[in-house]
């Protein structure tokens, strides 16, 4: 890069390509052993055997279990996805404009469901769940409500890191003295102004919602992992060759929307943020860093270890900067842009 | 009026929060404080004279430890060598989405990956022990057991710190270290003095995310220990699905309390580091 970060920070080349190397091929390894595993023919050698079977029609009853834990987890994550955009969204931007002062509030309640494991959680869904089978459905699908407090923490981080890099005050008054009612600023203002944050969010709710497996097992429910680990009892090859095909998916999804979403932002309504974040390479940041995002407008880079697994704490929250609007967007997003912009 | 109704916009949430956040925290903590009449006891803690109970929690935390501090030294080493490539080069796009898919790539999914790539019939292990000569199961089959769940935490580890450290790794301003050259100090004096002090309060941060991380997973234990219950989420399941015969919801609400008090103290800590550590970030 620069002459600058060579002063002193970035490791010299040789070193960097070792450590990155070695980091690849420590994530790689087991990957690599799952190809492996499921290439391998019953007969002996390496062959497409086990990926065939997969989608071949005579097995059907073999791996009926797992595609119809795979469609149930499918529909939840698009009902949590409707939780999201619907119920999550509306909420944080509504926050954002009206009531500035529960921002505070909302970080640290959007860290709980982190803070409190999800296997504790599950204790308290356990009676809640046992009502919902007796009175509404002991189906897969009502597991929506607990996972879209699940995706809480992720959601929430995601679409607030960009909202905070967009003057949306501005742009809200703007739109509503020219008429326009809540909806239409919600929807037509807003949205596409983080849409970037929107995608996020969406794609971590749904690889979050493919991947749940400790509610779903622990009520009896259905799901894809249940479906897997089912699978693996009779079919281990069969089980780890969806497992991977998902992996793989999902992974492709976020470099694709990391490359699609990766070119700097045209100017935008806000000032500072906006600007500073058009300043490139912001882009394939995002993708990784969304969930991690720390939504706090105040706390700008190292501070952002907020969370990021399912495991972050009320930490950042608790920090004494009061947000300010239109600040820097102190996402991860672009670490640097908040301490830059200023 | 205006303000009114901007607050019923907010009862959607409140009351879905109440529902499915507040609810099922209060039935889980409650559930350790009452026996099955539902009358109010604290009989249930009496689980914690059970010697096993204390060990589980002390194998929770060696192993949460243990992969917190491997998963943060490496993490943060892969942070490094990432402050030195293109921020919109593929190295970063490539690394930034592996580490989110993979920070995410807890459970069933992990485990299978483990038991297919170092289990016993696994491609590396029979290389290893044909080939190399080195016999990973010498000492009995340990995959399946805790120390066989480090590698598959490290997994999920690493990925998370190179998500939360990196922000911090980049937040250090490259004027810092021009400064440190210009006052005549090598890259040594420049780390010893401004890089690892800057950067301490975040690393510990991340390191405690990690070991909270490591504390509450449950999926690839579950996966791979099918007998017995070694850690404490596991002991939650048994409780919950009564292994024993007699499931006992009741247990398992001290055994979350339990779980809940030892994250409470994790996270206070982590937000005293982490106002430490916004005090660089300015």
């Amino acid at each position: 890069m620069s002459r600058n970060l060579s002063v002193g920070t970035a490791p010299r080349p040789w070193l960097r390509r070792l450590i990155l190397a070695l980091v690849t091929v420590l994530f790689l390894f087991p990957l690599l052993g799952m190809l492996e595993f499921t290439l391998r023919q019953t007969g002996g050698g390496y062959g497409l055997e086990h990926w065939q079977a997969l989608f071949d029609p005579e097995n059907a009853r073999k791996y009926r279990a797992m595609f119809r834990g795979l469609g149930n987890s499918l529909l939840l994550a698009l009902l949590v996805l409707v939780i999201v955009l619907v119920l999550i969204f509306p909420t944080i931007v509504l926050v954002h404009l009206k009531f500035p002062r529960l921002q505070r509030g909302l970080d640290l309640l959007t860290i709980l469901p982190i803070a409190i494991p999800a296997i504790v959680m599950v204790v308290g869904f356990a009676p809640v769940y046992r009502w919902i089978g007796k009175n509404i459905s002991s189906e897969t699908w009502p597991l929506f409500l607990a996972y879209g407090v699940l995706v809480l923490p992720f959601a929430y981080r995601a679409i607030a890191t960009d909202l905070n890099g967009v003057d949306a005050r501005t742009l809200s008054e703007a739109a509503r003295s020219l008429g326009a009612n809540w909806f239409t600023v919600l929807l037509r203002v807003i949205a596409p102004n983080v849409r970037r944050g929107l995608l996020n969010a969406s794609l971590l709710t749904i690889a979050i919602v493919l991947g749940e497996f400790t509610v779903s097992s622990l009520l009896s429910r259905r799901t894809f992992q249940v479906g897997l680990l089912q699978l693996n009892q009779t079919d281990p090859f069969g089980a780890v060759a969806m497992s991977l095909l998902s992996l793989i998916v999902i992974f492709a999804l976020l470099v694709l929307v990391g490359v699609l979403t990766g070119k700097p932002r045209k100017v935008r309504g806000g000032r500072g943020a906006g600007g500073a974040g058009g300043v490139g390479g912001a882009g394939g940041a995002q993708v990784a860093v969304s969930p991690v995002a720390p939504a706090l407008p105040g706390v700008p880079v190292g501070a952002a270890v907020p969370d990021s697994g399912p495991h972050a704490g009320p930490g950042p929250a608790s920090l004494p900067e009061t947000p300010h609007p239109g600040g820097a967007a102190a996402g991860p997003a672009s670490p640097k842009e908040g301490p830059h912009a200023r | 009026m205006r303000r009114i109704s901007s607050a019923l916009g907010l009862m959607p949430f409140a009351v879905y929060i109440l529902l499915f956040l507040a609810l099922p925290t209060l039935l889980a903590v409650a559930s350790g404080f009452t026996n099955k009449a539902g009358r109010f006891t604290l009989e249930n803690f009496s689980v914690y004279q059970n010697p096993v109970v204390w060990q589980t929690f002390w194998s929770s935390t060696w192993l949460s430890l243990l992969t917190a501090v491997l998963g943060a030294v490496i993490g943060a080493l892969a942070c490094w060598a990432l402050t030195g490539v293109k921020k919109d080069g593929w190295i970063r796009r490539m690394m930034d989405a592996a580490s989110s898919v993979l920070a995410q790539f807890g459970g069933v999914m992990l485990a299978f990956a483990f038991m297919v790539s170092i289990g016993m019939q696994a491609f590396i292990t029979v290389f290893l022990r044909d080939k190399m000569g080195v016999d990973l199961y010498a000492n009995g089959n340990w995959l399946y057991t805790v120390p066989g769940l480090v590698l598959p935490y490290l997994y999920f580890q690493v990925p998370l710190m190179i998500i939360t450290f990196l922000p911090a790794m980049e937040g250090l301003r490259p004027q810092w270290a021009e400064a440190a050259a210009t006052l005549g100090g090598t890259r040594r004096t420049y780390w010893t003095k401004v890089g690892f002090p800057v950067l301490a309060p975040s690393f510990l941060g991340a390191l405690l995310l990690l070991f909270a991380n490591a504390f509450s997973s449950y999926a690839t234990a579950a996966a791979l220990i099918s007998q017995g219950s070694q850690i404490v989420p596991l002991q939650v399941r048994a409780a919950l699905i009564g292994e024993t015969g007699a499931s006992n919801a009741n247990s398992a609400g001290v055994l979350a309390l339990g779980m809940v008090v030892v994250m409470a103290i994790v996270m206070v800590v982590y937000s005293l580091l982490m106002k430490k550590a916004a005090r660089w970030q300015r």
